[in-house]
């Protein structure tokens, strides 16, 4: 295999090692149904219920407060969709922002054609939302408001401190897709009263097919998915146990000298954007306020696609948002909700790092981008600009 | 994963041809930036009329900058006449196949290359401007230019349309009047029917040709300066601008716009153009 550099922890990561590890006796060995009468499963349930709190100590939680279900998706769709159900048929109205991730803005835009009106919130420049605009658009119909609590694309954070206080002071219900937050800032849900909160395995080095949903004690929601007990009802479908055992793994690590790993994994991304920055004229950092892991770079003058391929021979992996893969060839949305121009949309690359990049990637990605920058500006029309 | 032939991945990597030549006979430049893609094509032809040199300049992704490649390998030491039998289907045969929603790269390529030609017979600008009615806004997408591409490609659905000219793909809009026009067509594809470009220049016209000058002409000159230019509106006759960077402390920027921004508007858009700065 190719030498892999990998940039692109947004879209997923590596499974820790340690994960694997404490994974490893649930395939053949400890492969009990959690929900059997004899011992041999209930051994199994034990340890899922441990995991649940590993999750939970992550977020600030109770262990009862968590539902695992097959992904960050599963659990952004099951609490938008569950809450308006448990809202009641006369509250048609929902609060979300332009820039959410396509597991909140699609199940919006299916629950237009039910009949519910939806206000997408703007965001400015930087990606941040202007708050006053939240509280104007809360009316007494608003049956849920989803704002995300980290970009995928950008890593901008919202605030959600300061968005609870307002949702909640209408008496509204507030569901945050946390999917690129968790294990990545601290966030502590005792303290910030969010009613639902959508996390996903894989963007955290568990594996992928496992999701969690916390849903606030004495906050009433109806499953998605019927058919079962499990999940205290709530999510029916007998558990994935070496996934659910993953999780509380990668939590239990995550929550480790997080600040600690945090800062480190900071330290590289600044590295890399002042490097970017000093040696390729005409680029600029797209968001602020941003996950320590994630640069959302616009590239002047040069086309995104061609740039990834050119990365991917050197075997850097990074994404771009946009790049006119798609038949359609929709732009970026985020960069798009963001107000930048078409052609510095086509010309964003993400580039998101883990604790497992190292000085020596951020090194090899700075000796060579500038490079596949300047060959595709001497190809390009407009290279009079930079020469 | 995307889907790429060898043959097309080996032209994005190694293209051929990239470059400038200094004094071409013809040059043709289509696309724009906010589409995605630009193409820049220039040719220098020998005593006997065919293409000796042939080179491209291109802000695309990799079938955009394979095509051009491989469109310039083919013509070399082609005369014009031969060269305008190519189609955008050979450029997609040569590269041994391209991703449906990629065709429309190589139908760049032969746009860029017509552009070049016309410009080498008539004198005209080589910017590809757009000639009649305007079907997609999103894109600028002439009626002709649908028309010719179902003709040529034998299209018998909107879907094949938007594939190949991006027409219909943005904010889908126009994708009845696309249908009509292939309805229109379905009978005639064999014959071939009269179409009039309609003279002169609508607003919405003389307005994208405005802002395509600026973006591509006038703007690159202002960057190397640390300037930068953006046009603001177009009431009539007058192109509201505002100029931006060094240009806006630049206490001659009223000479920048009367004796640069001015005059390319008036020399290629229209005479009666009036620059302004927003204050």
């Amino acid at each position: 295999m190719k030498k892999v550099v990998y940039f692109d922890n947004n879209a997923t990561t590596m499974v820790a090692p340690e994960v694997i590890e404490a994974m490893q006796p649930y395939w053949s060995k400890l492969y009990g149904n959690p929900s059997s009468i004899h011992s041999f499963g209930g051994e199994v349930r034990k340890d899922v219920e441990k995991a649940r709190e590993q999750v939970a100590a992550l977020l600030g939680a109770k262990a009862g407060e968590i539902v695992f279900t097959g992904g960050g998706s599963e659990s952004d769709n099951m609490a938008i969709l569950c809450a308006l159900e448990a809202a009641g048929p006369e509250k048609k109205h929902v609060i979300t922002t332009k820039v959410e991730h396509h597991a909140v803005l699609k199940v919006c835009d299916y629950l237009k054609t039910k009949g519910y009106r939806v206000t997408e919130l703007d965001v400015n420049i930087d990606g941040a939302l202007d708050l006053d605009q939240l509280d104007r658009s809360i009316t007494i119909n608003t049956a849920l408001v989803s704002i995300m609590w980290a970009n995928n694309e950008t890593g901008v954070i919202s605030p959600i401190e300061k968005i609870v206080e307002i949702v909640k002071s209408k008496g509204v219900l507030f569901h945050t897709d946390a999917v690129q937050a968790v294990g990545k800032i601290p966030l502590d849900l005792s303290k910030i009263p969010v009613d639902f909160l959508a996390a996903s395995g894989h963007k955290l080095h568990a594996p992928k097919g496992i999701g969690v949903l916390f849903v606030r004690e004495g906050v009433d929601l109806p499953p998605l998915i019927h058919g079962g007990h499990q999940e205290g009802g709530r999510r029916a479908g007998t558990e994935n146990v070496p996934a659910i055992i993953g999780f509380g793994k990668a939590a239990e690590i995550a929550l480790e000298h997080m600040d600690e790993k945090n800062e480190r994994v900071r330290r590289m991304r600044e590295k890399f954007e002042t490097g970017i920055l000093s040696r390729c004229k005409g680029t600029r950092i797209n968001g602020r306020n941003r996950l320590p892991n994630t640069s959302n770079i616009t590239f002047g003058y040069v086309e995104g696609e061609a740039v990834l391929l050119m990365l991917d021979d050197l075997g850097i992996c990074a994404s771009s948002g946009s790049a006119c893969t798609s038949g359609s060839l929709e732009p970026s949305h985020v960069l798009k909700a963001m107000g930048l121009d078409e052609s510095s949309i086509y010309s964003s690359i993400r580039f998101s790092i883990s604790r497992y990049t190292t000085q020596e990637e951020i090194d090899y990605a700075l000796e060579h981008i500038p490079q596949i920058i300047k060959r595709l500006r001497e190809m390009s029309p407009f290279t009079q600009v930079f020469s | 994963m995307l889907n790429y032939t060898e043959k097309v991945m080996d032209h994005f990597r190694n293209p051929r041809n990239v470059g400038y030549i200094k004094d071409p006979d013809g040059i043709g430049e289509v696309g724009s930036a906010a589409c995605g893609d630009v193409l820049r094509l220039m040719f220098k032809l020998d005593e006997k009329g065919r293409i000796a040199d042939v080179k491209f300049q291109t802000y695309g992704c990799a079938s955009a900058i394979a095509s051009a490649s491989v469109l310039t390998e083919i013509i070399k030491g082609k005369t014009l006449e031969e060269a305008e039998n190519i189609t955008n289907l050979d450029i997609v045969e040569y590269l041994g196949g391209l991703p449906e929603h990629k065709i429309h790269c190589s139908v760049m390529g032969r746009e860029a290359l017509e552009a070049a030609i016309e410009n080498f017979r008539k004198g005209t600008t080589g910017r590809k401007t757009l000639e009649g009615k305007v079907i997609c806004i999103c894109f600028g997408v002439t009626e002709e230019k649908i028309k010719r591409a179902i003709r040529e490609n034998k299209l018998t659905t909107v879907e094949q349309v938007t594939q190949l000219i991006k027409a219909g793909s943005a904010c889908g809009g126009c994708k009845e009047e696309i249908a009509e026009i292939i309805a229109s067509l379905a009978e005639e594809v064999k014959a071939t029917p009269e179409v009039t470009p309609r003279k002169g220049m609508t607003n919405l016209q003389k307005i994208q040709l405005i802002k395509e000058i600026i973006e591509y002409e006038i703007k690159p000159e202002l960057l190397q300066h640390g300037g930068n230019i953006e046009l603001i509106d177009v009431n009539g006759n007058q192109v509201i601008v505002s100029l931006q960077g060094a240009c806006k402390e630049c206490h001659v920027s009223n000479i920048t716009i009367k004796n640069l921004v001015e005059p390319k508007l008036k020399e290629r858009v229209s005479a009666e153009l009036e620059v302004v700065e927003e204050r």
